[in-house]
């Protein structure tokens, strides 16, 4: 009932014995989540809520058969952490720091390349598998196991959007935060393409944000290959023009990155897109009757 | 972050990007010491504000000696700049560049950008030099060459030449380009440039190839290992409101409207002045307040907010997940006593305890309106904003 992750995952924290990083292992670990492992450099020997920390994610991973991490590093010091975890050839690495230099990344997204290892973030709240695994900081309580596959640049705005399915009596197979940061990991179309594949989702709910194209690329894959509906909403119709997009890096996508643009793009690729935050939920279900799925 | 032209050359140099000579000018007299040790036959004054645009607004004069420019230095210093990325206020113009004059036969464009589909940086030129480079993406996109670069080597001089000959730099002159290139992309890593465009460098009758403008910005998240340009910082050249902010850890963008918004999430934050608008009100603000939205915090972008003369109600719309909304409550009606807040408040919570956090806003015996949903509060707080409250 899922994609990336689920009841058999073993989790390995990296950064555990920080403030978020034991708060968060806290968290996960009372929704059910396997934290098998943590790693903080120097602490080796010590143990956490009865999870055993080492020095090293190789020495980890080989003590523990642990196969996703985490990771609350500090910015300065989080690029290496994700290369660590690549190195240890994980499956999923999740990075929840936010503010990693954008130059640190590209270096990382560099290191990755030909590596087995996936990337989710940074900048991300992680996702969850409802009912079986968590690794992440979104609220776990919220969801419900079910069968919508839910993926998003933003944190908040996903808890929002799961909660207007919930009281519904909609459930999620999976919801997956990528992070609104300029590089990084798993994109829109790595997602959609598992939830196409996955039997137990029947149908997605993708939430963009201005700046950048992945919104619109993911279109043209939904256009071009998707067997399920999808659901849109973009986020940042009343933003300024050149608040936070640099003003150079529009040019490159060749003045895309709007939300009338996105909105256009997706509606053109056969998405049915939210009028407004507060009835995607409803949208979902109007989609849902349509493709006779509930 | 943004810095002033003076001080990306100044930046430039360093790297033995070839730049004009200049200095910067805060006063008239200063402007006219700078262009007699300059003693060029003519002399540029360019004001320095963070904008583009200054050219045809009127902010960059050229003077022939140096009573033009004690003339010109008067003329600016002191004078808002209306250009078309100011906005309708404009900036007012502090600072002067004094530079010299140059023969200029041929203007190109040159730029480093990210490229975030590739994840790549690239290098972008053109030989419409002087013109928004959008404008030309926009008008003659193939007449922009780029080149990736693989940061595991940098920039190579092949991909370099490569670019000096599809924008048809004079054959003699190839080798200053792609020195010129090799600098540009050296500061654009090791400074942590998010932009770092020249509009227009230019080719000289003596044979130069010279940066004639430099725009460079900086990786926010990448100030605490470049002390030396935190130094460039002009405060200045900031909203006041939004320094403050950037203080608290709350990041905030002021907007053209009267309903302000504090939120949790960006995205959450992007898209409750979206639903404002859509039920007829005008955001006054961006507001992500962040995690942890204690009183402290609370209180603090209240107090931004209500600087902005123009705010009549506040809305605000917090997801607290973990978070327990009754600690939220409990930080909202701190904020609002302490500060004495008079306008309409409209307060939407979700997460634990919701219940208990709203009967503590109903109770608190403040003028708080408290709602279920994103909707519910956005309908709320535009019908009070507007004076529509009840039924209609």
């Amino acid at each position: 009932m899922s994609i990336l992750i689920n009841k058999d995952t073993r989790v390995l924290v990296q950064g555990i014995t920080g403030s978020a990083g034991l708060f968060h292992t806290r968290q996960m670990a009372a929704y059910g989540t396997n934290v098998v492992a943590g790693v903080t450099p120097g602490k080796s020997g010590t143990m956490v809520e009865s999870i055993p920390i080492f020095d090293t994610v190789d020495t980890a991973v080989k003590r523990t058969g642990a196969n996703v991490s985490i990771i609350f590093v500090p910015p300065a010091f989080a690029a290496d952490a994700i290369m660590e975890a690549v190195e240890a050839d994980l499956d999923l690495v999740v990075c929840i720091t936010e503010g990693i230099p954008v130059l640190d990344m590209v270096k990382v997204k560099r290191y990755m390349e030909g590596k087995r290892t996936r990337l989710l973030g940074p900048n991300c709240p992680g996702l969850i598998t409802p009912e079986e695994c968590k690794i992440g900081i979104m609220p776990g309580y919220i969801h419900k196991k079910g069968n919508i596959g839910i993926v998003s640049r933003s944190g908040t705005l996903t808890y929002e959007a799961v909660h207007q399915l919930t009281p519904k009596g909609i459930g999620q197979s999976t919801v997956i935060g990528i992070g609104g940061d300029p590089v990084s990991g798993i994109n829109f179309i790595d997602v959609l393409k598992l939830f196409n594949e996955d039997k137990d989702t029947s149908a997605v709910v993708m939430i963009g944000e201005i700046g950048g194209t992945a919104e619109e690329e993911a279109a043209e894959w939904v256009k071009a290959n998707m067997i399920k509906p999808v659901v849109g909403f973009i986020s940042g119709q009343t933003a300024p023009p050149g608040k936070r997009m640099g003003h150079a890096g529009a040019i490159i996508s060749g003045g895309k990155g709007t939300t009338a643009e996105k909105i256009r793009i997706l509606q053109e690729a056969g998405i049915r897109v939210a009028e407004t935050p507060a009835v995607i939920g409803d949208t979902l279900v109007e989609v849902l009757i349509e493709n006779g799925l509930v | 972050m943004n810095i002033h032209e003076y001080q990306g050359k100044e930046l430039l140099r360093k790297y033995k990007v070839a730049v004009p000579n200049g200095k910067v000018a805060f006063t008239e007299d200063e402007a006219v010491n700078a262009a007699e040790q300059l003693g060029s036959a003519i002399t540029v004054v360019k004001a320095q504000i963070h904008a583009g645009g200054r050219g045809k607004a009127g902010g960059v004069k050229i003077a022939r000696n140096v009573d033009e420019v004690r003339r010109y230095a008067r003329e600016l210093l002191g004078k808002v700049l209306v250009t078309q990325q100011t906005g309708p206020g404009g900036k007012e113009v502090k600072r002067l560049l004094i530079e010299e004059g140059c023969d200029i036969q041929h203007e190109y464009y040159i730029g480093i950008v990210l490229d975030r589909t590739l994840s790549r940086v690239v290098m972008m030129v053109s030989e419409e030099g002087g013109t928004e480079i959008e404008e030309v993406a926009e008008k003659t996109p193939e007449k922009i060459f780029k080149e990736v670069i693989d940061p595991a080597v940098g920039l190579l001089d092949f991909q370099a030449r490569r670019l000096a000959y599809n924008i048809n730099i004079p054959k003699e002159l190839v080798p200053q380009a792609v020195k010129f290139m090799r600098g540009l992309y050296q500061v654009f890593v090791e400074k942590d440039c998010s932009i770092a465009e020249i509009n227009p460098l230019v080719i000289t009758g003596d044979g130069k190839v010279i940066a004639l403008d430099a725009k460079l910005n900086f990786d926010s998240n990448a100030l605490y290992r470049q002390k030396d340009i935190l130094e460039y910082r002009d405060l200045d050249e900031e909203d006041p409101k939004e320094v403050e902010a950037s203080k608290y850890d709350i990041s905030y963008i002021s907007l053209d409207g009267n309903i302000a918004c504090m939120v949790n999430g960006a995205g959450l934050a992007m898209a409750t002045m979206d639903i404002i608008n859509y039920y007829g009100g005008n955001p006054a603000n961006f507001l992500d307040v962040g995690g942890g939205a204690n009183s402290k915090k609370v209180k603090e972008a209240f107090k931004i907010i209500l600087s902005d003369k123009n705010v009549k109600g506040i809305f605000v719309n917090i997801f607290g997940g973990i978070t327990k909304c009754d600690a939220i409550a409990t930080g909202i009606i701190e904020a609002t006593k302490q500060i004495g807040l008079t306008l309409p408040l409209v307060v939407r919570l979700k997460g634990t305890n919701v219940e208990l956090g709203n009967k503590l806003l109903d109770q608190s015996g403040l003028n708080i309106t408290t709602a279920d949903s994103l909707a519910d509060g956005a309908e709320k707080i535009v019908a009070l904003v507007n004076g529509k409250v009840g039924n209609d």
